[in-house]
């Protein structure tokens, strides 16, 4: 059996970059409490199109929880308030009809709004451009299990990994910071054989990267840990301060000599 | 010179600086507060005490220089990261956030920075200096402490300072592990419980000084004291060296 349910929406409609942007009331009626938080949105952008009005831009793409574009804040959480749940697996059955929705894109210096709740996420695909990779030689494909990695290192790194880069930890963040997300980029490569080769200078460079994008300091708040879609633990934080710190105070190569700059 | 920069400059490094000042300063607080536990003993103990610190030469100025520094570096690091933390999200959430796991300690970092930092300077130029306190005695810190007490109001500034203290402590207490990339799943759970107890402990040592005094466990002493290392002495007709 579904249940109806008749809401209040109040999302942000922005029309551009550099527009004024503001929370616009739309009714929504009649929602199947099945229908994902997407598709509910879906509705409303139908009706819209319906009247000739602009529909709502929101981003998004597997709807599967898995591909990190649909982040949107919903009633001031990042995703909503279901925890280790995207905003696209979110669905209507947590809300109450009669509720009233708030909808507002990420907000930082580092996500530009582009339009209404989709914002730019370049910052962190820069961060990952920087030093989230290895770096191999191409030819014919390894042996599975070439190399040897012991269990609680590859279960941990797996957990690095789950990210999807999705900003929830950064709009959750007091300060804005994208310490989570650079973090798990560098964690999950850490904690593996083949990261070890690149290991201080890509936690250098995605610090740097990090900071140069304009995203705030971790003060230990917690906030990115309890938004995460995936639950990544803050102690990858930790990690990356420790390797950074050792890299910082201990290095033994000078990165700008050896990059001839 | 350019790792030694890239510690100073980046938001990681600052952190840092921030947790090695504060791992420091944390520590002057313990020795403080056990130090300061001596009113009980009397003004014999810590008239000693105070003699004590003046003793080992050179100890207590270069004491004073690494608190400084540690003061110093703690306030540069918790200035830049605010600064940049507010320029870190211009725009505000018009529907505002809402917070999931953060609590009411680390929220106020910066505020109870600023006010522990005004209430150390306060405390200095009561207790140290004796700045406006017409009965200051630098051979006599017992009475300093006890008749400052006395004045409930002066009491309740040190209680609600040292209320504050407490908050800072305890996110500080909490943070600077992970700041430092000192975790470990192990004892993942046991960092807010150290925080907590260490902060507590403290705040308990602290507050019960003002306490027992407006309650009258605690009385001036009309005993005088005279030794060379804390100055001059107070009038004529005292021994010197007691």
């Amino acid at each position: 059996m579904s249940k109806k349910l008749n809401l209040t929406l109040h999302v942000w409609r922005q029309k551009g970059p550099t527009a004024a942007g503001d929370f616009v009331k739309y009714p929504a009626s009649g929602i199947d409490d099945h229908m994902s938080f997407l598709e509910m949105l879906d509705v409303v952008n139908e009706g819209l199109i319906e009247k000739g009005e602009d529909p709502i831009a929101f981003d998004h793409d597997c709807r599967e929880g898995i591909c990190g574009s649909c982040g949107v804040m919903i009633n001031g959480m990042a995703h909503g308030p279901r925890k280790a749940t995207t905003a696209c697996q979110l669905h209507m059955r947590v809300f109450h009809d009669g509720d009233e929705i708030w909808i507002e894109p990420w907000r930082a210096a580092a996500f530009p709004i582009i339009k209404d709740l989709i914002v730019d996420r370049g910052s962190l695909d820069r961060i990952v451009q920087s030093g989230g990779y290895v770096s191999v030689r191409t030819g014919a494909a390894r042996d599975a299990n070439n190399i040897a990695i012991p269990k609680d290192d590859a279960d941990l790194a797996m957990d690095a990994a789950q990210c999807i880069g999705c900003g929830a930890c950064v709009a959750a963040c007091p300060n804005a910071s994208a310490s989570l997300f650079t973090s798990a980029k560098i964690g999950h490569l850490a904690l593996l054989p083949q990261g070890g080769p690149e290991r201080e200078d890509r936690v250098r460079r995605m610090v740097l990267q990090h900071d140069a994008e304009l995203f705030g300091s971790c003060t230990q708040h917690g906030e990115c840990e309890a938004a995460c879609p995936k639950q990544i633990s803050i102690n990858f934080i930790a990690r990356m301060n420790a390797d950074f710190i050792k890299t910082a105070v201990t290095a033994n190569a000078d990165l700008k000599q050896r990059e001839g700059q | 010179m350019d790792r030694a920069l890239t510690l100073r400059s980046t938001t990681v490094g600052t952190k840092a600086i921030m947790a090695v000042t504060g791992a420091v300063l944390f520590g002057f607080v313990v020795v403080h507060m056990l130090g300061n536990l001596q009113l009980w003993l009397g003004a014999q103990a810590m008239h000693d005490y105070a003699v004590s610190l003046r003793k080992i030469h050179g100890v207590l100025w270069i004491a004073r220089a690494v608190l400084l520094a540690s003061v110093l570096g703690h306030a540069w690091s918790a200035f830049t990261l605010v600064r940049r933390n507010a320029a870190a999200r211009p725009v505000p959430y018009k529907h505002a956030r809402r917070d999931q796991a953060t609590n009411y300690a680390a929220r106020t970092m910066p505020i109870t920075g600023v006010v522990v930092a005004l209430y150390i300077a306060y405390h200095i130029m009561h207790l140290t200096l004796g700045v406006g306190v017409a009965a200051h005695d630098p051979q006599n810190p017992y009475n300093n402490v006890v008749n400052g007490f006395s004045n409930p109001l002066i009491a309740v500034v040190y209680i609600v300072a040292n209320v504050l203290l407490s908050a800072h402590l305890f996110h500080g207490g909490y943070a600077w592990f992970n700041s430092l990339g000192l975790s470990n799943p192990r004892y993942a759970g046991m960092k807010r419980a150290f925080a907590m107890g260490l902060a507590g402990l403290i705040t308990l040592g602290n507050v019960a000084l003002p306490v027992s005094v407006l309650a009258g466990a605690v009385k001036p002493t009309t005993e005088t004291f005279c030794s060379p290392e804390l100055g001059p002495c107070a009038g004529p007709g005292v021994e010197p060296g007691r």
